[in-house]
């Protein structure tokens, strides 16, 4: 369940918002300025579509301004889109909650939900922004309202307004720059080796590129943290489940002492004894294990595709936290086969025990009624 | 005739730490192949516990059984466990029957760790369940029977695979004479044509009748052996 919420905080964050790698101007990362700010080049970016893994990419331009409505003000994040590329890639027309989405060549802008309750602006009403334009150039306009757009994340949802490209670099005097380049790629865990082979195709320039663990270093670090916690959980569930198998394992050998006392009399090896035994537990074990993971697939499938969300008050608390407030589960065949490995492990070695006493027991005491 | 099995002072002592009860008391025996003897005595006199020591299935305290001339304590526990299997057949005072298995599943079982044909294994089971006149109850688990019923499986377990001796406590305790008879019968019988010998316990006067020899133990000692 962990994994599967890991899974999802790594797409709410990554996918929809910083994508899995992302290209810009040597130093921008440190310093997100419109002037850290790089031409966009169709032939490079064509080159980088191409990689083995790569999905696809959204240029942006995204800087700071003051947004402002009737009496209320506020920081906003502008990003300037590609429409049509980004929400092929992170679905903000999915997170419309009011009005329209933007058009090419668009005149109007969307605003993140958290940020037009903050000004109390609605649609259709005119959003003034104000702020620095490339080499210090005055920024300043009126934008019609289309959307509002609801994200889960509450840095996005209260400070994000989205406007088409080509507007948002006649506003910041920014004619052809973008700031970033994000790229969303098939696995996660291709970053890396794709980033190696963007870094070959911007060679020589002056370019960062940056896969996500570099560009979310928290969230890895938290997921991390939240994996140790897991482990320890999971460690725990262990010993439980061990403790709870040991207790069969006695109590199976103590009604049985009787029985196996009078098989050895009669003539029968410890060692065939201890032989069967062995094959009940591993078989008990595997119908253990396949009745357990039949009776939690139809469970754990359900909740994949029908996260359990927090509810309102607790929501609100994790939300605060900068991760949405869901429990996902992962479906991932590999940890099923780790737990199902764990348990047969587990039943091996402490079939040690029944192995052992067999081998011990007196047969005339094992007898005495 | 030679000597099968031997007792050389034997000793089988309980609670050495607190009071210590002396089952078996210096007890020196020897039983030649084809007997047909029977061990008696007053109930806790220690017959139970002589039996346990000559079949090798309890370790007496002190002293040694030689069986066939081969000290049995030096042998390894699976030998004696093999040698149990190939030549020993048991009639426990309280059955001992194999709680999940059934009567007929039961008396196969010795043939079954032989490794018997499946059916040479059936045929001789039932055979001697018939004999024993309790073939109806063939299917019967041992929980579902009498007393007397799960002596005479237990009598039909230990003859079935046609051990070279026979050690049995008791086995006509819990018999009506009809039974009793039968089950003397079939002793004399095995005893006569494959030379088995049969060492068995009892309180019955008809076994002892039968018997060629008896030894009375009182308090772990041998206080009488007689010959007839
Ligand atoms: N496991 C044991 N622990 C302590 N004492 C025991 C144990 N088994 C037997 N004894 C004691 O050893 C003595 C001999 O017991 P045993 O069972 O051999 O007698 P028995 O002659 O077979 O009696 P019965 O005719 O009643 O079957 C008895 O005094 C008994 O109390
Ligand atoms: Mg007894």
């Amino acid at each position: 369940m962990q994994l599967g919420s890991y899974d999802r905080m790594i797409e709410n964050s990554v996918r929809f918002y910083t994508g899995y790698i992302q290209i810009h101007k040597e130093g921008y990362w440190k310093d997100k300025v419109i002037d850290n700010s790089f031409i966009y080049d169709p032939e490079k970016l064509s080159a980088v579509n191409q990689l083995k893994g790569v999905q696809t990419f959204v240029p942006r331009l995204e800087s700071f301004a003051l947004s402002s409505f009737k009496s209320q003000t506020k920081g906003a994040l502008v990003m300037g889109v590609d429409p049509g590329r980004e929400d092929e890639l992170t679905r903000v027309k999915s997170k419309l909650i009011d009005g329209n989405y933007l058009q090419a060549n668009e005149e109007g802008i969307l605003i993140s939900q958290g940020l037009a309750n903050y000004l109390k602006i609605s649609v259709a009403d005119t959003l003034v922004l104000l702020g620095q334009g490339y080499h210090g150039a005055n920024a300043a306009g009126l934008f019609p309202v289309r959307g509002i757009v609801k994200f889960a994340m509450p840095q996005q949802n209260n400070q994000l307004v989205y406007m088409s490209l080509q507007k948002a670099q006649w506003f910041y005097a920014a004619d052809q720059l973008i700031t970033s380049i994000a790229l969303v790629i098939d696995d996660p865990d291709d970053a890396q080796r794709i980033t190696g082979q963007i870094k070959n195709i911007f060679r020589g320039d002056a370019y960062e590129v940056m896969d996500w663990k570099e560009l979310v270093p928290d969230l890895v670090q938290s997921i991390e943290l939240d994996n140790i916690s897991g482990k320890v959980m999971l460690w725990i569930l262990y010993l439980v489940i061990g403790f709870g198998m040991f207790g069969t394992y006695l109590m199976m050998t103590a009604e049985r002492q009787y029985e196996f006392g009078v098989m050895i009399s009669v003539g029968m090896k410890r060692i065939q004894l201890q032989t069967i035994v062995l094959l009940e537990i591993t078989m008990m074990t595997a119908l253990g294990v396949l009745a357990g993971i039949t009776l939690s697939l139809p469970a754990l499938t359900y909740f994949h595709f029908n996260p359990i969300y927090f509810g309102e008050e607790a929501a609100k608390a994790i939300e605060n936290f900068g991760v949405e407030a869901v429990y996902a589960f992962s479906l991932d065949p590999v940890i099923f086969t780790n737990q199902a490995y764990a348990i047969f492990i587990m039943a091996i070695v402490l079939a040690g025990y029944p192995i052992w006493s067999i081998r011990k027991m007196k047969p005339v005491e094992s007898m005495r009624p | 005739m030679s000597t099968i099995i031997k007792a050389i002072n034997v000793s089988k002592v309980y609670h050495k730490t607190t009071i210590p009860v002396h089952a078996v008391n210096q007890l020196s025996l020897s039983i030649e192949e084809g007997e047909f003897t029977a061990i008696v005595g007053p109930s806790g006199c220690g017959k139970t516990t002589l039996l346990n020591i000559l079949g090798g299935l309890d370790q007496p305290t002190e002293g040694r059984v030689e069986v066939d001339g081969t000290d049995i304590s030096i042998m390894k526990d699976s030998e004696l466990i093999d040698f149990r299997l190939r030549n020993i057949g048991f009639v426990f005072q309280a059955y001992n029957l194999i709680p999940v298995l059934t009567a007929l599943e039961n008396v196969e079982f010795i043939m079954l760790l032989q490794k018997r044909g499946k059916k040479e294994r059936h045929d001789r089971a039932m055979e001697l369940l018939e004999r024993m006149d309790i073939a109806d109850k063939a299917n019967s688990k041992p929980s579902q029977l009498s007393g007397g019923q799960q002596q005479r499986v237990a009598v039909a377990r230990a003859l079935a695979s046609k051990p070279r001796f026979i050690l049995a406590d008791e086995p006509t305790a819990n018999l009506d004479s009809s039974s009793t008879n039968n089950l003397l019968d079939l002793m004399a019988k095995m005893n006569e044509e494959q030379k088995a010998t049969f060492i068995f316990s009892t309180h019955d006067q008809r076994v002892m009748d039968k018997a060629r020899r008896i030894v009375t133990l009182e308090d772990g000692t041998i206080v009488s052996d007689v010959k007839r």
